[in-house]
C-alpha cells in the first residue's frame, strides 16, 4: 500500500519560504500569484495494511514524527493498493 | 574547591557544542562536567542536564525532530518531571520544543538566512534558577546562531507564556529597547529564551557558552551558569539543613515561585 502525505505550515503560521517563492514568480511576471504556501511532500509504502490500520496509523506516524501539530497541518490519502 | 554542582552535557551525533559547553563548566566555572551520550539511558547522577547547540542527528525533517527520540531523552524527561533542572542551548531549545518539554515551535528565520552574530537580549524575568544571577532587565551580549530561531506560538499559547512570566530572554538592541531590527530571526514577541511552566526547564538560542570568557568579548553568558549553580547550591544547602531539623515538615525543593504545582 503505497500512502501519500503532505504537510504544510497552518494558515494561522507565516510561511517567509512560501513569500519568497512568492516574490520570485511576482519578479518573473506571473503577476496573477495571489499567495504560495510551501510545504512537505512523503510517499510512504506500507506492508499490506487493511484500510482501517492505514486509518489509524498515518495520523499517528504524522503527529508524532512527520509534522509539528503546533505549527503545521497535513492530509494525506492512499495512491495504491 | 570542596563541593561543586555535577553537570552534564548531552552528546548527539551533530551536537558541535558540546565541547565548548563543557569546556565553560569545568575549566571557567569550574564544575564537574560529563559528557551524556544520547544511546545512554543514565544520568549519572547530574544536577544539571544541558542539551548544547549543532544539528543532532543532522536536523533532518526539522530541527531536533529525531534527536527527541533519543534513548537519554527519556531519562530527561524523567528527570525534568522530578524537578531537576534542565538547559537547553539553541538546537538543544529546538529538542526541548520538539520533545513537548517546552511550549512553542521554531520556524525558519524571517530573513532565511543562517544567522550568525552577537545580539542582545535582556533579562525578563529574573526569578528562574537560570536566570536569578542577573538583574532584571539587565542587557547581556551573547551570540546567536541559527537557522530556525523564529519563535512561534499560538496566541492563546503566547498570553499564557506572558501571563506566567515564562518568557525569560527577549532580544531587543544595546540599550535594552524591543526595536524591530534587534528582533533579527523575527521571532514573536521578541522571545530568545522560555522557561516551562515548573521553572525548571530552560530553552534559549543565544549561546551563553560562547560568551563566557572576556577574551572572547563577552563573559555575560556566565550569568546563566552563575544563576544555576547559585541555585543548586542553594538548594543543597537548605535541604541538609533540613535533614537536621526532622520535626520541619519536608518542603518541595522545588523554588517557590512554582506555587501552581
Amino acid at each position: 500500500m503505497k500512502i501519500r502525505i503532505l504537510v504544510s505550515l497552518k494558515p494561522s503560521v507565516l510561511d517567509p519560504q512560501g513569500q519568497a517563492v512568492k516574490n520570485v514568480l511576482h519578479t518573473l511576471g506571473y503577476k496573477s500569484v495571489k499567495d504560495v504556501r510551501q510545504g512537505k511532500f512523503f510517499e510512504i509504502e506500507l506492508e499490506s495494511l487493511e484500510r482501517q490500520e492505514a486509518e489509524k496509523l498515518v495520523p499517528e506516524m504524522a503527529n508524532k514524527v512527520l509534522a509539528n501539530p503546533i505549527i503545521e497541518k497535513f492530509t494525506w490519502e492512499i495512491i495504491e493498493g | 574547591m570542596n563541593e561543586t554542582m555535577k553537570f552534564g552535557v548531552v552528546v548527539f551525533p551533530g551536537s558541535n557544542c558540546d565541547f565548548d559547553t563543557f569546556h565553560v563548566l569545568q575549566n571557567v566555572m569550574r564544575q564537574e562536567t560529563v559528557f551524556l551520550w544520547h544511546k545512554d539511558s543514565d544520568l549519572q547522577n547530574v544536577d544539571c542536564v544541558i542539551l548544547p547547540g549543532g544539528f543532532s542527528c543532522g536536523d533532518y525533517l526539522r530541527s531536533g525532530a529525531f534527536a527527541r527520540f533519543s534513548p537519554i531523552m527519556a531519562e530527561v524527561q524523567k528527570f525534568a518531571a522530578a524537578g531537576g533542572l534542565v538547559l537547553g542551548i539553541c538546537n538543544g531549545f529546538q529538542i526541548l520544543l520538539e520533545a513537548g518539554l517546552l511550549p512553542g515551535a521554531m520556524l525558519r528565520n524571517k530573513n532565511l538566512k543562517f544567522i550568525c552574530q552577537h545580539v542582545y537580549i535582556k533579562i525578563d524575568n529574573n526569578k528562574t534558577p537560570f536566570s536569578q544571577a542577573g538583574k532584571k532587565n539587565q542587557v547581556l551580549s551573547i551570540p546567536i546562531a541559527h537557522f530556525d530561531g523564529n519563535y512561534y506560538a499560538p496566541p492563546e499559547m503566547l498570553a499564557e507564556l506572558e501571563r506566567k512570566k515564562q518568557i525569560v530572554f527577549r532580544y531587543c538592541d544595546e540599550n535594552g529597547q524591543l526595536t524591530e531590527e534587534a528582533n533579527v530571526n523575527g521571532s514573536l514577541h521578541h522571545i530568545a529564551g522560555v522557561v516551562n511552566e515548573q521553572g525548571n526547564v530552560l530553552g534559549m538560542m543565544p549561546h551563553p557558552e560562547r560568551a563566557s570568557e572576556k577574551i572572547l568579548g563577552s563573559a555575560d553568558g556566565q550569568v546563566i551558569f552563575q544563576s544555576i549553580i547559585d541555585y543548586l547550591e542553594k538548594k543543597t544547602d537548605s535541604r541538609k539543613k533540613k535533614a537536621g531539623r526532622i520535626t520541619r515538615p519536608v518542603v518541595s525543593p522545588l523554588p517557590p515561585h512554582i506555587g501552581n504545582l
